[in-house]
């Protein structure tokens, strides 16, 4: 009982992760017809946005410090950082400790113009172009960006640390009745699955309750009629197109503590969120999260050793497994429409 | 009527088979010109610096190609010589190899086997490279290990810490420096149990390939011959990004031990899940839980941040070290760079100067005598102590570096402390230990 309540939390976080790329996935797709495989590397520039924010944040000025020597044996340089020096020690390193959630106010303006900008610049070219060439073209932009990233901060993992106080992990089992220290979750993961509630929350809530949003829905539905009308959907999709970045960039940024971001984590996630969209069926926002959740939990459940013990390797295709078996039971996804993608 | 039997399909068949001919590898030829593959005949001589340029260890790749480019200086007689001037052998006299100027030219492994093999090959047979060296992966070192010597010209491997290298997969045109899985076993053990008490009981998480492989059977049997269990090893895939899933069933089980054989950046992301999950804090009957990572690197510590604080493990070699040939170096290599070699960066700067010694010592590039001229080779004075290049296996036998991540970092370099040396006694097997059975040496290619 207790490890398939550990296994539950654990895959709520990588769940959060999926639910978020799948719902802007959906939300282009849905939207402008296009297959994005560029996807992943916004939320890869999303983490590195946090990345971006720790190191301004910790620009410094060097003074050299005679009692001390680096390692050539000159007198080492210490660095101080400007906020310390602007706001004082204390208030400095706070900002430099907080710097993961600020990076989410620094990262919106710029995730929104890069989706705008893929959207104007590259994008918009193929929309009546086959999916083939759609799927080609982004696929060659996100290894662009994925080689920008790695040129200019290298091919490691880079340490993104959460804020000081939601470092450590809550004993959820204690709280449960169950012995202490067996089940265990981050205190940063539970804030990244609030996260995620409230950011897929907002973008629902802006689907269904403001007038672009109907404007969206609508023409989503009936693309022509609402042209029709008057109304300029093409440009509302375009904005559509950088919330749904934004998305997948605010995904990535809050990821950044979880695991240090590299320039390779968008391919990571890509394909598995694609899974995660037919799945939940195209063209479904809804699908697109409850299949996120549900995939990442039972991930997490296939990773179990005892699971393992009966078919090896079964953490490594459960997701595409549990795929064949909904797309035989239920071809459309989980709650897919009829009519989406089958023209 | 004709009765010719000239088609176009048995033209195009015939081309096929002539062009096929013509383009035959001649490094896998007998060539009937030179007395051995690529013997340099003007005034130059090639090298072939084989590293990861892209892909997941780019990093430890960037630093091997700067290590490259100094020992090539250095031989060159440009610079202020580094390990040249503190290297017990005197036959180099930084006028090159043999007298002739060092050229090099670099190879992109992507630290993939069959880029790593096309990128060799193409410096063998279109640049005329007498010696490939390089490499930041076990499965990446025996490949390219496996082609030079079908190619003839030797392998002086960079990066590569599985036993198979010099085990089951050894060949007699490759050569390595680095130490290895089972030294790193024989190193750690004692340290670990002195440290952390000989009844512990170990939960393994290895990296599902050559190395972790090896990694895992080494310092299993060290542990437990020193009277630590093993309570369960799993294999996680090489592509795995997020290792909670593997981290949270070692809560499940009584284990006090958490031994990751991981490297790069597995490895950043398994102690950062481990420590995100509250295994730093956790007590396992009175005692605390301890993480232990056989084989850590400066580049993976400064991945890790300060996750990998108080943390052991072993290394080749680490930039701290005070005897002479380590200070030349880091003085060299960090007065041109700006920063402290790191041990991948130590290692094929160390093979690069070996390699043009036994070249210098044999009055040959040919590998058969360059290869004779390595087996049994005694040195000092390259930042490892007195070392031997055993001629069994063609393993380098030296100390070992016992680390611990540093609690008080002074600098973004000064990331680990020497908590022990290890004698090199310690860490010497058998050849034919268990551990590295099945392979033979086989004879020397020349070409």
């Amino acid at each position: 009982m207790d490890a398939i309540l550990l296994q539950t939390l654990n895959g709520l976080d990588k769940g959060s992760a999926y639910a978020m790329i799948a719902l802007g996935l959906t939300l282009i797709f849905g939207t402008l017809g296009v297959v994005n495989f560029a996807h992943g590397a916004l939320f890869m520039i999303g983490a590195f946005c946090a990345v971006t924010m720790q190191r301004l944040f910790s620009i410094s000025f060097e003074t050299l410090d005679p009692t001390q020597t680096d390692f050539l044996g000159n007198p080492l340089k210490v660095k101080t950082p400007y906020v310390e020096s602007w706001f004082g020690p204390e208030m400095g390193a706070s900002i430099i400790d907080w710097s993961v959630p600020l990076a989410i106010v620094f990262s919106i303006p710029i995730m929104l113009f890069v989706g705008y900008a893929m959207e104007r610049g590259l994008i918009k070219h193929f929309y009546k172009r086959p999916h083939a060439d759609q799927i080609l073209v982004t696929f060659g932009l996100a290894i662009v960006m994925q080689e920008l990233i790695k040129h200019y901060y290298g091919a490691n993992p880079i340490p993104t640390s959460a804020p000081d106080a939601f470092k450590g992990s809550f004993d959820f089992g204690t709280m449960l009745g169950f012995d202490p220290n067996v089940i265990i979750y981050p205190y940063w993961r539970l804030v990244y699955f609030a996260f995620s509630a409230i950011v897929i929350g907002a973008v629902f809530a802006f689907l269904r309750f403001t007038t672009f949003g109907m404007v969206v829905r609508a023409g989503m539905a009936d693309r022509e009629t609402v042209g029709l009308l008057g109304i300029n959907i093409d440009k509302r999709f375009t904005i559509m197109f950088g919330i749904a970045a934004a998305v997948a960039g605010l995904a990535g940024v809050m990821y950044a503590p979880i695991n240090s971001p590299n320039y390779h984590m968008g391919m990571d996630f890509l394909v598995l969120s694609f899974v995660v969209v037919v799945v939940g069926g195209m063209g479904s926002l809804p699908g697109a999260v409850l299949a996120g959740f549900m995939l990442g939990i039972l991930e997490s459940f296939a990773s179990m050793n005892w699971i393992k013990d009966i078919i090896p390797g079964i953490d490594q295709i459960i997701i595409y497994l549990v795929a064949i078996l909904i797309l035989l039971t239920r071809p459309r996804g989980l709650m897919g429409r009829k009519g989406v993608m089958e023209d | 009527m004709s009765n010719s039997n000239f088609t176009r399909r048995g033209l195009l068949k015939t081309s096929a088979v002539a062009g096929a001919g013509v383009a035959l590898p001649t490094i896998f030829t007998a060539s009937s010109a030179a007395a051995y593959t690529n013997e340099p005949t003007g005034g130059t001589v090639t090298l072939g610096f084989n590293v990861p340029q892209t892909g997941p260890y780019a990093d430890e790749g960037a630093d091997e190609l700067r290590a490259y480019q100094l020992a090539v200086e250095h031989l060159n007689g440009e610079g202020d010589g580094g390990m040249l001037n503190t290297f017990s052998s005197k036959a180099l006299q930084g006028n090159g190899i043999l007298g002739k100027k060092v050229e090099y030219v670099t190879g992109d492994t992507q630290t993939k086997s069959d880029a790593a093999r096309a990128s060799a090959k193409s410096m063998i047979e279109k640049d005329g490279a007498v010696m490939i060296t390089g490499g930041s992966s076990s499965g990446v070192a025996i490949a390219v290990q496996g082609l030079c010597q079908e190619a003839g010209v030797i392998f002086m491997a960079g990066l590569t810490h599985s036993n198979d290298t010099t085990g089951k997969d050894k060949k007699a045109n490759g050569f390595r420096h680095f130490f290895n899985a089972y030294m790193s076993g024989a190193a750690l053990a004692p340290v670990l149990a002195a440290r952390y008490g000989s009844d512990r009981k170990a939960y393994h998480l290895t990296a599902d390939y050559t190395w972790g492989w090896t990694q895992e059977a080494s310092i299993k049997a060290a542990t437990e011959a020193l009277g630590w269990e093993t309570v369960n090893a799993v294999k996680t895939p090489l592509s795995a990004t997020d290792f909670s899933s593997y981290i949270t069933p070692v809560l499940q089980t009584d284990a006090d031990v958490l031994v990751l054989n991981h490297y790069g950046g597995n490895m950043v992301n398994s102690l950062t899940n481990a420590v995100q999950f509250g295994l730093r804090e956790k007590q396992v009957n009175g005692r605390n839980f301890e993480i232990v990572v056989p084989l850590f690197s400066r580049l993976m510590a400064r991945g890790a941040g300060e996750n990998i604080k108080g943390i052991l493990g072993s290394t080749n070699w680490h930039w701290s070290l005070t005897d002479a040939g380590s200070a030349a170096f880091v003085k060299s290599f960090g007065t041109k760079y700006g920063f402290p070699p790191s041990q991948a960066a130590h290692t094929v700067y160390c093979q690069t100067l070996l390699y043009a010694d036994a070249c210098e010592r044999a009055g040959t590039h040919n590998p058969c005598g360059v290869g004779e001229a390595l087996e049994g080779f005694e040195f000092d004075g390259l930042g490892n102590g007195k070392t031997i290049y055993r001629a069994d296996d063609h393993q380098c036998f030296k100390d070992v570096l016992v680390v611990k991540g540093k609690d008080n970092p002074t600098s973004e370099f000064d990331l680990l402390e020497v908590v022990e040396i290890t004698p090199a006694e310690q860490v010497t097997y058998d050849p034919n230990h268990p551990m590295f059975a099945g392979g033979n040496l086989g004879q020397c290619n020349a070409g």
